[in-house]
């Protein structure tokens, strides 16, 4: 990164420069942006003309006020809310003290949690998901006398499948992972945690009131992500059979096309608020510190 | 912690690495468990089903690699080569088109731009599955807004095809192309490129021999990336075309819900593994290549 600060006050004085190079591409530039805009912002402008107008009533919003009313909307969306914060905090409580353990100690680990964060992106979730059905199928097969059975029945509760919090925990990881370790590497552990432990902190209070207050911005960067991936999440759940929120915009799309599109719509405007949210509050944190 | 003050700093740190080491991996253990429980087991079961087969009539198992053979014949076979193909289009196209619009981004004078090009990126980048199908049905399907009012249906225009699929899937690879290109563009020295020009080089030139070979690991990662990313995709195909298009992850869905003959059930085991060493063989030349361009990139 050291790299790219030299060059930024060059490009805020590049008006004094001869700027003959930049002017002669210009064109071809306008071109590439121009497409890239019609090809982004055409369907988003498209599929929301699709949800407000039609031939027979004309312009309405109505289709936007029937989402809160859809059957199945309340349940899909709290049920993948529930799943989320449980993700969230199962994947943080996981990673933070396997990082943290590997910055202060074992760094021999560090390879081996690499590659742990790393399989999840390489397996695509489809043959992830076929593993975990044959292990749900093998189950009751070998296991019907002994206590393992009731933890698989358990697991798989309708209300609250445990099992998708283990499977989503498993395919956030590579997002957790990256966001802390950027996190951790911009502070200074070490010092840190030494300070804190001379002047008597349990490891506890260490890392509830050192470690996290310094990574808030990393840790809502992981929970971000973790939160889109199991709100937007459709393969696991739907091939294990249960009714999430993306599972129900399919469901729903077969009887009405157009509250799927209007939901599709609002999905995407929930993701970017939330991005830019996020992007601000990083943003003021770095000027607050500097 | 026992202060280190008065001592040499390197005798210091190896002491103070060795003595915490042992203190400090038990942290880690609730992640190598967690791991080994929710992504070993399946993991290890999807291995072991993939080479079992089953007498439909006395219920026996069998070690056999017949599962893996007749998951590579037939229309498994065309599943696959079709999944490969419609992965590798789009891992060119969107590559290519993610590295010129990165390019105008970084070269552009308006920093807002760039920084809302970067922001749309993040979100688009992520805007696979369900939704996204939904909004390109809703443009440029059957009764899409478009191909309405442009009458696209009369022309044998259909999205539920493998150029629609790949005009689709541009649309979360090209956003995630450009995060990679960016941050390697923005390595390239001004230096470079003056000495270059200084040189008498032409632009062409510049980017033939200086600028192309600098961001050749970022290209080829990229490119690995959006290749995974296509090949992975499931929700967006199921949610638009259904099964129109012969797709693999279409075929193991198909296959783990029912979808088969008795005693073939372990085909989507077949497959799955199929898949993963697919993607397992083209992810091994990112690793190194990722590892390569963020060196060069400090």
């Amino acid at each position: 990164m050291a790299a790219v600060t030299p060059i930024l006050p060059g490009r805020t004085g590049e008006p004094d420069l001869p700027a003959g190079r930049p002017r002669r591409t210009r064109p071809w530039r306008g071109a590439v942006l121009g497409a890239a805009a019609l090809y982004f912002l055409v369907p988003m402008g498209a599929s929301f003309w699709f949800t407000v107008h039609s031939e027979e009533r004309g312009f309405s919003l109505s289709t936007y006020a029937e989402i809160l009313g859809a059957e199945g909307f309340a349940t899909s969306m709290l049920l993948s809310l529930a799943l989320a914060a449980a993700t969230i905090a199962v994947v943080l409580a996981l990673t933070l003290p396997a990082l943290l353990a590997v910055r202060l100690g074992a760094p021999r680990l560090r390879p081996v949690l690499e590659v742990i964060c790393t399989l999840p992106l390489v397996v695509p979730p489809i043959t992830f998901v076929t593993g975990i059905s044959t292990v749900l199928r093998w189950g009751p097969e070998h296991l019907a006398a002994t206590p393992f059975w009731a933890t698989l029945i358990a697991i798989q509760d309708e209300t609250f499948p445990v099992v998708l919090v283990l499977a989503y925990a498993v395919l956030a990881l590579p997002f957790a992972y990256r966001s802390l370790d950027a996190g951790l590497g911009a502070i200074d552990v070490r010092t840190l945690v030494e300070a804190a432990r001379n002047l008597g902190a349990s490891w506890p209070h260490v890392l509830l009131r050192v470690i996290v207050p310094n990574l808030r911005s990393a840790l809502a960067g992981a929970s971000f992500l973790t939160l889109a991936l199991v709100l937007g999440e459709y393969t696991v759940a739907a091939l294990l059979g249960y009714q999430t929120f993306p599972v129900w915009i399919v469901t729903v799309s077969g009887s009405n096309g157009r509250l799927s599109v209007a939901v599709s719509i609002l999905s995407l405007l929930l993701t970017w608020l939330l991005l830019l949210a996020l992007s601000g509050a990083g943003a003021k944190r770095k000027k607050d510190t500097a | 912690m026992v202060s280190i003050t008065g001592e040499p700093p390197g005798t210091a740190a190896a002491r103070r690495g060795g003595r915490t080491r042992s203190a400090d991996w038990p942290a880690a253990v609730p992640l190598l468990a967690f791991t080994a429980l929710a992504f070993g087991i399946p993991a290890v079961a999807l291995l072991l089903g993939a080479f079992t087969v089953r007498d439909p009539q006395t219920r026996a198992s069998a070690f056999s690699t017949a599962n893996l053979s007749e998951s590579l014949q037939g229309n498994y076979l065309n599943t696959l080569v079709s999944s490969v193909q419609l992965s590798a289009v789009v891992a060119l196209l969107g590559a290519a088109c993610g590295a010129f619009l990165a390019q105008a981004v970084v070269a552009s004078r308006f920093r807002a731009l760039r920084e809302s090009v970067l922001t749309a990126s993040g979100v688009l980048a992520n805007f696979g599955g369900v939704p996204l199908a939904f909004t390109w049905v809703a443009t440029l399907g059957n009764s899409g807004v478009v191909t309405q009012a442009l009458g696209l249906d009369s022309h044998g225009w259909s999205l539920y095809t493998f150029w629609g699929l790949v005009l689709v899937y541009l649309y979360f690879s090209i956003p995630l192309m450009v995060l990679v290109m960016v941050p390697a563009m923005d390595g390239l020295k001004a230096q470079w490129r003056e000495a270059a020009s200084n040189s008498g080089a032409t632009a062409w030139q510049y980017w033939r021999h200086v600028g192309v070979p600098v961001l050749a690991p970022a290209l080829l990662g990229g490119t690995v990336l959006l290749f995974g990313g296509a090949f992975a995709a499931y929700a967006t195909a199921r949610a638009m075309v259904g099964s129109t298009v012969p797709l693999v992850t279409l075929q193991i869905a198909d296959a783990l819900t029912g979808d088969v003959l008795i005693g073939h059930e372990n085909i989507a085991l077949a497959l799955s593994l199929d898949m993963i060493i697919v993607a397992g063989l083209v992810m091994a030349v990112y690793l190194p290549l990722q590892r390569r361009s963020s060196r060069w990139l400090r």
